[in-house]
């Protein structure tokens, strides 16, 4: 598939947003409660990156002015319901960062046990869960797609929250490295471990990718049953939009040479940056490898279309 | 079953790649309902223009037991069409009425996803308007009362002069549609995707033919002599088309 710069940057950008949050959320239950400056500003940031995700979203339209209309069709399709879901969350956030910067924390729920939750944290929690589901839509807009194997399986989703809360956690780690603030340590370590645990997704997803067989042939396509078909002309001597759309620029090198090279900045050279303690390198590095990573996910893509456009002239 | 599902029945055995119904089809829906259709540099190197019916052409077997196949395909107007659902914005819809699958070209956003979601390629974007077009099974002319009863039928069944089209509703086992699917072992391209597409096609036929090898050999011919005939004297009268130079 043609990669769509609007969606790596979308992708990405909203990944590390939601990642943040959950990341600034987990922080603030590992360190009991709390209110005040650093949580404000890490969502205000986290804000940013979802509006300039939204921003991105808007290029891969050719009618922007109808954009409002995609929030129509929520029952069926998975990008309706990210574009429902995406300003919610942003609301959410915005909320979030409002109230930890005027530091209110009145206790909303007594737990049993005697425990509190305040309301920055209940509304952590809320923007937890909306960022979680917002991942399974993202995800499931490309693992719905049943013509592009490589995409069609639920590892799409997994790697979708995985790298989303790896780049998240990083970011979190550098911003509270450069904030000095206590949950540094923290943030880098859970980094670490969830950049890892993202590189062993990925790469099973390459593995199985890899290694899957086409449903379809030559065969089923055109109905004959013939052992040996191939095609002569595609009917037209120029491209069109199937012979555009649905095939990668670059080639199969490419694809194999930007994937050794995300594996390697997108999580091995992150990972080992956070353990040298320099958690805002790490981030820097991890987001160029995760754009080349999203790159690589749109360009492995083969569609089931492909098989009748097989013979160019 | 019992509602109309209309939809083309294509005899592969017919077709002979003459893209009669690639040009009609492009003259009527550029000029009607779903026009225009842009055509980018069409006299340059690299045209490239949307089109709903597109001709291929394929080969099986090996030389010389080769067999040619010509292969038009546009959209399949499928029962449980995959476009359909993930369109966010409704504007691809299909027909309860005649179970034609369309595009709203003022609801599309242009986000392409119902063309990742069609299995046979058969949706093309069209980069002026900024939609997604695809055919309508000329939607504009099978109900146009203005056209006489044998002229509302889609474009290319029209223009095809081989008459390997066929138009009709597949569920109402009368028509001719149905009976050429029930009569001749109409197939579905790629029905493991469960899309149930309408539209049929006709398989191709096996035509034998015996040959003997004195078939081969010119009776009226027995000394074998093949070759130019001989050059008459320059004097010779000549006769146009009966002389061998």
């Amino acid at each position: 598939m043609k990669p769509a710069f609007s969606v790596i940057f979308l992708t990405t950008l909203i990944g590390a947003g939601q990642g943040l949050l959950i990341a600034l959320t987990a922080g603030q239950l590992y360190a009991g409660g709390g209110s005040g400056g650093f949580y404000a500003l890490g969502g205000a940031l986290a804000l940013a990156l979802l509006c300039l995700g939204l921003v991105a979203s808007v290029f891969h339209l050719s009618n922007p002015q109808r954009g409002w209309r995609a929030a129509t069709r929520w029952r069926t399709s998975w990008l309706s319901r990210e574009v429902i879901l995406l300003p919610v969350l942003c609301g959410l956030v915005f909320l979030y960062a409002v109230i930890h910067a005027f530091g209110w924390a009145p206790v909303v729920i007594r737990l049993g046990n005697g425990a509190t939750l305040d309301l920055p944290l209940v509304l952590g929690l809320l923007a937890t869960l909306a960022s979680l589901a917002l991942f399974v839509c993202t995800g499931m807009i490309y693992a719905c797609v049943r013509f592009i194997r490589q995409w069609a399986s639920g590892w799409t989703v997994v790697n979708y929250l995985m790298m989303g809360l790896a780049s998240g956690f990083t970011l979190a780690a550098a911003y509270a490295q450069l904030q000095d603030n206590a949950l540094a340590g923290f943030l880098a370590g859970s980094a670490v471990l969830l950049t890892l645990l993202a590189l062993a997704t990925r790469a099973f997803q390459l593995w199985r990718n890899a290694t899957g067989q086409p449903r379809s042939t030559l065969k089923s396509a055109i109905g004959l049953h013939h052992s040996q078909i191939r095609q002569v002309t595609q009917g037209f001597m120029g491209s069109s939009f199937n012979t555009v759309e649905f095939v990668a620029p670059g080639g199969a090198e490419t694809v194999k040479g930007l994937s050794v090279f995300f594996l390697a900045v997108g999580f091995v050279a992150p990972a080992a940056l956070l353990l040298a303690g320099l958690p805002v390198l790490a981030f820097l590095c991890q987001f160029v490898g995760l754009l080349a990573e999203r790159w690589v996910f749109f360009a492995a893509g083969s569609h089931v279309q492909n098989l009748y456009y097989q013979a160019r002239g | 079953m019992s509602k109309k599902q209309l939809a083309l029945v294509i005899d592969l055995n017919v077709c002979v790649g003459c893209h009669a119904c690639v040009t009609s089809c492009k003259e009527w829906n550029t000029s009607g309902w779903a026009g225009p259709l842009p055509d980018l540099n069409p006299y340059g190197a690299d045209p490239n223009g949307v089109f709903f019916n597109r001709v291929q052409t394929y080969e099986c077997g090996t030389f010389p037991d080769t067999e040619t196949i010509h292969f038009p395909k546009s959209c399949l107007h499928c029962e449980e069409p995959p476009c359909v659902p993930v369109c966010p914005t409704g504007a691809s819809y299909k027909r309860e009425e005649d179970g034609i699958v369309l595009v709203d070209y003022d609801k599309c956003i242009g986000c392409k996803y119902c063309s990742w979601s069609c299995p046979y390629g058969a949706r093309e974007f069209d980069p002026v308007q900024g939609v997604m077009k695809k055919c309508t099974l000329c939607v504009d002319r099978i109900y146009d009362k203005t056209l006489e009863e044998d002229r509302r039928k889609p474009a290319c069944v029209l223009a095809c002069p081989a008459s390997a089209r066929i138009f009709g509703d597949i569920n109402d086992p009368n028509s001719e549609a149905a009976k050429a699917i029930r009569d001749n072992g109409g197939f579905q391209l790629m029905p493991e995707w469960g899309s149930k597409p309408a539209n049929h096609y006709l398989p191709r036929r096996k035509t034998t033919t015996t040959l003997h090898p004195d078939e081969l050999v010119r009776v009226d011919n027995p000394l074998k002599a093949e070759g130019e005939k001989p050059r008459p004297a320059f004097t010779t009268p000549t006769i146009d088309g009966a002389s061998s130079w």
